[in-house]
């Protein structure tokens, strides 16, 4: 049971600092993308492009740059979650009326200003959905991290593999399926708590 | 003050602005209007730098602004745009606060604000300062997207349509608002439209544009009486119409037609079930030959009538009549002097050719006046 809460533990905790670096550098490549639209569709471009190499070959490959460890997983989680991040957040800054961007240019908000005072916050529903994607995802793609060495619910249901424990692959996959699920779900209410003032 | 000195604007081979030349004085309310595409929107947004002209410049209060910081400038100018922008993340005082805080006003001062504005329109600071803009109607919110532009009290207030996309009543209303806000803080407001009838309501100075130049820069009453180009007198429309304005003359342009009338012969409560019938309380007495005898009212009838009884016997000889070629201020003065309800409009042969009653009048009057009536 000890093992089972240390390994849970440390599943949300390399999921959660990885999903903190991603939403930094993908809410930052968004805004990016949203004010050079060249620019945004390379970025998108190299980030469709990761997300569609296969977990297995992507963890192989950073692992012979960093080596094995939790470093290595978190780096490959942070890959995986910045397209939905950069696009929900890209998306969310273009699309917003231009009447409300004139206005806000017409009154005399500088471009940072508007950007924070209008653009974001009317963006952060979206972006916020982009988040609640890329950390469902990490959930389960944390689980590989047993193959690189780094810890986390994959390492029990690594062994139960080996022991052909049926019981233990459960009481290690179980969690990472509620976890998701629970994540799903709260952070689908506070987006709709967030939408209210948004229109 | 702001001038416009040889202001030329082009979107690759296309010249929206060609230069143009004007100067709008302080307090001034001046009506920019013309087609769609005359430059209107680009000259109004070229004042506060949302577009930056090809050749020319722009001075205010005799400062070229061309060189300007065009943030800074735009905080020294109210804008208020069509489609309202206000912000939805913010609260009502949040917007009208929006301008204030860039210019680093504290707190307290931007409330104070809030308040002095909101009792301008008469929208009470408790009901409304923490509403979010999806809680207001559409008029509330132009209403605040106002007040938002006032917010700094700049000199200055630019409106590019600002009630287009309001109901009629909505409109009328809050052009009322603006209109005593403007006497009553004395701003230069430049506002755009395409309705004339805005313009002539609202504007000290109307500049009429087509193609990017100015046809006409007058006073409302200066433009109605000398449009300088046909154009200008299409967009005038029926308000320079010389018929429309010359009231028509005689009593037949105002009668109704429609006339209820009954055979003096007729019985008394058959008059009656007639009378209910067309929902009126009198009818015009005719002869034979459909000739005039006068009329007979319900009353009349109520009072003294016998069932069986021919209702020649309670016609009222005094009602008013005028002929149809007679002068419509006799019919206006008989029924103005009298308690009477109507007057009946007679042809050559006494026969009936119309009624005038206090309605038709008052609706044709309405007609001379502001053109066709509804109802």
């Amino acid at each position: 049971m000890r093992e089972l809460l240390f390994a849970t533990g440390e599943h949300l905790l390399i999921v959660a600092l990885s999903m903190i670096v991603a939403t930094l550098v993908g809410v930052g490549l968004g805004i990016l993308s949203s004010w050079k639209k060249r620019l945004g569709t390379v970025i998108i471009t190299i980030a469709e492009i990761v997300q569609t190499i296969p977990s297995l070959a992507l963890l192989a490959l950073l692992m012979i740059i960093f080596g094995l460890g939790n470093l290595t997983m978190g780096i490959a989680l942070v890959l995986y979650a910045l397209l939905p991040i950069i696009r929900n957040t890209q998306v969310a800054l273009t699309e917003l009326p231009p009447a409300i961007i004139d206005a806000a240019r017409g009154m005399g908000m500088s471009r940072s200003q508007r950007l924070t005072q209008v653009e974001i916050p009317l963006a952060i529903p979206m972006i916020f959905g982009g988040i609640k994607v890329a950390l469902v995802n990490s959930l389960s793609i944390a689980v590989m991290g047993v193959l690189i060495g780094s810890g986390g619910l994959g390492y029990i249901i690594y062994r139960g593999i080996q022991q052909r424990n049926m019981a233990r692959i459960l009481i290690g996959a179980i969690p990472v399926v509620v976890i998701a699920l629970f994540f799903d779900w709260a952070m689908t209410k506070i987006e709709q708590r967030l939408s209210t003032h948004t229109t | 003050m702001i001038e416009f000195r040889n202001v030329t604007k082009r979107y690759g081979r296309t010249t929206i602005l060609d230069d143009v030349s004007f100067t709008i004085e302080r307090g001034q309310f001046v009506v920019l209007i013309g087609p769609s595409g005359c430059g209107k929107t680009t000259t109004l947004r070229t004042i506060n730098r949302l577009i930056e002209p090809k050749a020319g410049t722009l001075f205010i209060d005799g400062e070229d602004v061309t060189h300007q910081n065009p943030v800074e400038l735009r905080r020294k100018i109210g804008y208020v745009i069509q489609q309202i922008g206000l912000f939805p993340n913010m609260t009502v005082e949040q917007n009208i606060s929006v301008v204030p805080k860039l210019l680093k006003h504290s707190r307290a001062e931007c409330e104070a604000i809030t308040r002095e504005l909101l009792a301008l329109v008469d929208m009470p600071y408790e009901e409304n300062a923490s509403k979010y803009p999806s809680e207001l109607s559409g008029g509330q919110q132009q209403r605040i997207g106002v007040l938002r532009a006032l917010a700094a009290s700049p000199p200055i207030v630019l409106m590019d349509e600002p009630f287009g996309a309001l109901d009629p009543v909505t409109r009328e209303s809050l052009q009322e608002e603006v209109k005593r806000i403007q006497r009553k803080l004395k701003k230069t407001i430049v506002f755009v439209t395409h309705d004339m009838d805005e313009a002539l309501r609202l504007a000290d100075t109307i500049i009429f544009m087509d193609k990017g130049r100015i046809l006409q820069m007058a006073t409302p009453e200066e433009m109605l009486q000398n449009p300088a180009d046909p154009l200008i007198k299409s967009f005038l429309g029926r308000h320079t119409d010389d018929e429309a304005i010359a009231a028509p003359k005689k009593a037949e342009a105002f009668m109704k037609r429609r006339v209820y009338t009954v055979h003096e012969n007729a019985k008394t409560l058959e008059s009656i079930e007639r009378m209910r019938k067309r929902e009126v309380n009198s009818l015009v007495v005719i002869d034979d030959d459909e000739r005039f005898l006068g009329t007979v009212s319900i009353e009349a009838i109520k009072e003294r009538g016998k069932a069986g009884h021919p209702i020649r016997e309670y016609i009222n000889g005094e009602t008013l009549t005028v002929h149809r070629s007679d002068d419509a201020k006799e019919a206006f003065d008989k029924l103005l002097s009298s308690s009477e309800n109507y007057v009946i409009v007679l042809n050559d042969d006494r026969t009936v050719a119309g009624i005038i009653t206090r309605t038709s009048t008052a609706k044709a009057m309405g007609e001379a006046l502001w053109g066709e009536m509804d109802a």
